[in-house]
């Protein structure tokens, strides 16, 4: 093996970190900014997926489903978000978890429901279909390369909302002192709502363009909360910047974990957040 | 359909034994009327394998229905528990259904890992246990027992016939790839054992943890190994994913895939042109052409709505060796000498083609060459005829 498989896989890691960071921003900004441990953030990635398998389904186009599943899947979070977490804000963590272990529950229900326990697939786009070889023996999935291209972009747009706009700046001053702001005469109450409906779009739109290289099925919200919860807890719960470094790190350990130490490969992720959080308590990046 | 009480909650199974207790007094049949007999389904109905769980029982029912609705002239009380598929929920499951509600007969289950923690209770009450499709290879081998059958595999069947298939093929070097646990070892372990032995080689053997399905850096791993082909199981989900991230990653065409049936059992619809041409090996197809194939397809469509699968034929053949048992004693649930020689001596008439019952109850069966071929399963002939798990460690 040369170094051209090395780099392969250093892409393979890059581009699951991209995935990750997608979902994990949604996840550390909630978490960072409105203060709730939404543990239905990896529902909210499952809906996006189910909602691209039907909208996909129904319209025959993969990017019309997306276009239309994204705003169907920020108003369900903006109406969750006024109907169940407004009570939750001031409330301790544990009635925050209760709530959102709940939803996991009633939406994997009601996911059961509309759509069954069935393994659904959805298929990649005919014009991003097959793949570029690399080397000889070694090919690579044009959808993987675009998944990296929509999240090198949303991730762009991500930090530019952060950085150069009022919203970013109200978000970022929210992070580091939520009383301040609030002081300040910043309406929290709407500041939440848009952080929420923001967040559930990311995990929407991350679960939707994952759909074509993941199967559909009830339970892979659970899988990949658990990783996300790993990217915001290194990268430095509220940060943006700390989920992007945080996911890159995770996919990479994850993939060379796979690589190097096989009969390891689950360990060596959660071994790496040990290590991070020995030497560095609030993660890579603390907003606070 | 008559005759069938649900037990939805934990309450309603303490209500029902709470009536038991108090008709515990009474003799079991009073002198003229027909025996009755209580059957326990502990499956699947939530979570991955509900579908797995709700289609044994709807067959089991179908077959029931054929039958008149009675097993050797005996009635049947249904009860059902959901065992989720949980291994550490197994035992109280099985409690449930022997102790409180005192069943006759058990039929479970699907997961391995729950089979396992039910054979030594029913082994310890002596209840008759059907078991409809955990392939456990330690079911009919260390844990066999008396009251204990199985209607649907071994592990090791489903797998060994496939090292000489692959052989066959012209392919020396194969890599393993499963999840790393008891049903994936066991499944890889029936291939390399005939693989080896007729001169292959295992160039790598991938473990995954489960239900990991991020299969990108082994896939990178498979094509710079460039092995003469690959050997998987994954099942569901796993295997949509397996299959449709093989065929993205280039490897669809350039390097063949085999694997036990399950592999391709309820994905093809999903997967598209992605399975074409991966070779499995299994006791059964929906596309065998015999008549009672054909018409257990018809029957079970119109009864359920749904399309029948293995899993269903499983659950078919289930009532069917009840049925054979429980005719030679007239439905006396009691002799169970009888009972058991006569299921041990049966002839199940199946979907899959007759088969009979091992001395370990491990159904002795013809493993077909099954090809995915323009979305479809189809039969490329038998891969090893009468198919006979060793059952080792058995003492039966």
């Amino acid at each position: 093996m040369d170094y051209t498989y090395y780099l392969i896989q250093a892409m393979n890691g890059i581009q699951y970190g991209f995935l990750l960071f997608l979902v994990a921003s949604g996840l550390t900004l909630v978490f960072g900014i409105m203060g709730i441990v939404n543990l239905a953030h990896g529902a909210f990635y499952m809906v996006g997926a189910y909602l691209a398998y039907w909208l996909a389904g129904a319209t025959g186009n993969f990017f019309l489903g997306v276009a239309v599943g994204v705003p169907i899947g920020v108003v369900l979070g903006l109406v969750i978000e006024r109907l169940g977490f407004v009570h939750l804000y001031h409330r301790d963590h544990l009635l925050q978890v209760l709530f959102t272990f709940g939803m996991i529950l009633v939406i994997g229900e009601l996911i059961t429901i509309l759509w069954g326990d069935d393994v659904h697939g959805v298929s990649v786009p005919a014009m991003l279909a097959g793949s570029v070889a690399l080397t000889d023996t070694q090919a690579y999935p044009v959808y993987r390369l675009f998944i990296s291209a929509a999240c090198i972009a949303t991730a762009g747009g991500l930090l530019a909302l952060i950085r150069y706009t009022r919203l970013g700046m109200m978000i970022r001053a929210s992070a580091s002192n939520r009383e301040m702001v609030e002081l300040m005469g910043v309406d929290v109450n709407r500041l939440n709502m848009a952080v929420f409906g923001l967040g559930v779009g990311l995990a929407a739109f991350a679960g939707m363009i994952a759909a074509p290289v993941n199967s559909v099925h009830p339970t892979m919200g659970d899988d990949i909360l658990i990783m996300s919860f790993v990217v915001v807890v290194v990268g430095g719960v509220g940060s943006i910047q700390g989920a992007f470094w945080g996911a890159m790190l995770i996919g990479l350990a994850d993939t060379f974990g796979a690589v190097f130490l096989p009969e390891a490969a689950g360990v060596v992720v959660y071994a790496l957040m040990a290590l991070v959080l020995v030497w560095r308590p609030s993660g890579l990046f603390a907003a606070r | 359909m008559s005759g069938i009480r649900f037990t939805p909650s934990r309450r309603a199974v303490l209500g029902g034994a709470a009536a038991a207790a108090t008709m515990a007094g009474l003799p079991r049949f009073a002198i003229g009327s027909p025996p009755r007999i209580k059957v326990g389904f502990m499956l699947p109905y939530s979570g991955t394998y509900a579908k797995l769980g709700n289609n044994i029982t709807d067959a089991f029912m179908l077959r029931m229905a054929e039958l008149g609705d009675t097993l050797g002239g005996a009635e049947v009380e249904f009860v059902r528990v959901d065992d989720e598929s949980a291994p550490p929920k197994a035992v109280d499951n099985i409690t449930e259904l022997v102790l409180k509600e005192e069943v006759d007969v058990v039929v479970g289950t699907v997961h391995s890992g729950v089979v396992q923690a039910m054979a030594p209770i029913v082994r310890e009450e002596g209840t008759l246990t059907i078991v409809p499709n955990a392939g456990a290879n330690r079911i009919t081998r260390e844990l066999c027992a008396p009251n204990l059958f199985r209607t649907s595999f071994s592990s090791w069947q489903a797998n060994y016939p496939c090292g000489d298939v692959v052989l066959k093929d012209g392919h020396k070097k194969v890599v393993l790839i499963s999840w790393n646990y008891a049903a994936g070892k066991e499944m890889l372990g029936g291939f390399t054992e005939s693989f080896t032995a007729g001169g292959g080689e295992i160039v790598k053997e991938i473990l995954l943890d489960f239900p990991n399905d991020e299969f990108q850096a082994y896939l990178t791993d498979i094509a710079a190994l460039q092995p003469d082909a690959v050997y998987a199981f994954f099942s569901g989900g796993g295997a949509l994913k397996f299959i449709k991230d093989y065929a993205a990653a280039g490897l669809h065409g350039q390097i063949p895939l085999y694997g036990p049936g399950f592999l391709t059992e309820g994905v093809l619809g999903g997967v598209g042109d992605a399975a074409e041409g991966i070779k499995t090996t299994l006791h059964y197809s929906v596309a065998l052409d015999n008549p009672l194939n054909l018409k257990f397809r018809e029957a079970f469509q119109s009864a359920t709505g749904r399309e029948s699968d293995v899993f269903a034929v499983q659950g078919y053949d289930t009532a069917t060796l009840l049925a054979k048992g429980l005719e030679a004693v007239q439905g006396d649930i009691s002799a169970k000498r009888d009972l058991y020689a006569a299921m041990e001596a049966a002839e199940i008439e199946s979907p899959r083609g007759t088969f009979r019952m091992s001395k370990a109850h491990n159904p002795i069966q013809d493993i077909y060459l099954r090809e995915v071929r323009n979305g479809q399963d189809h039969i490329l002939g038998v891969a090893a005829e009468d198919v006979e798990d060793p059952a080792t460690g058995c003492s039966l």
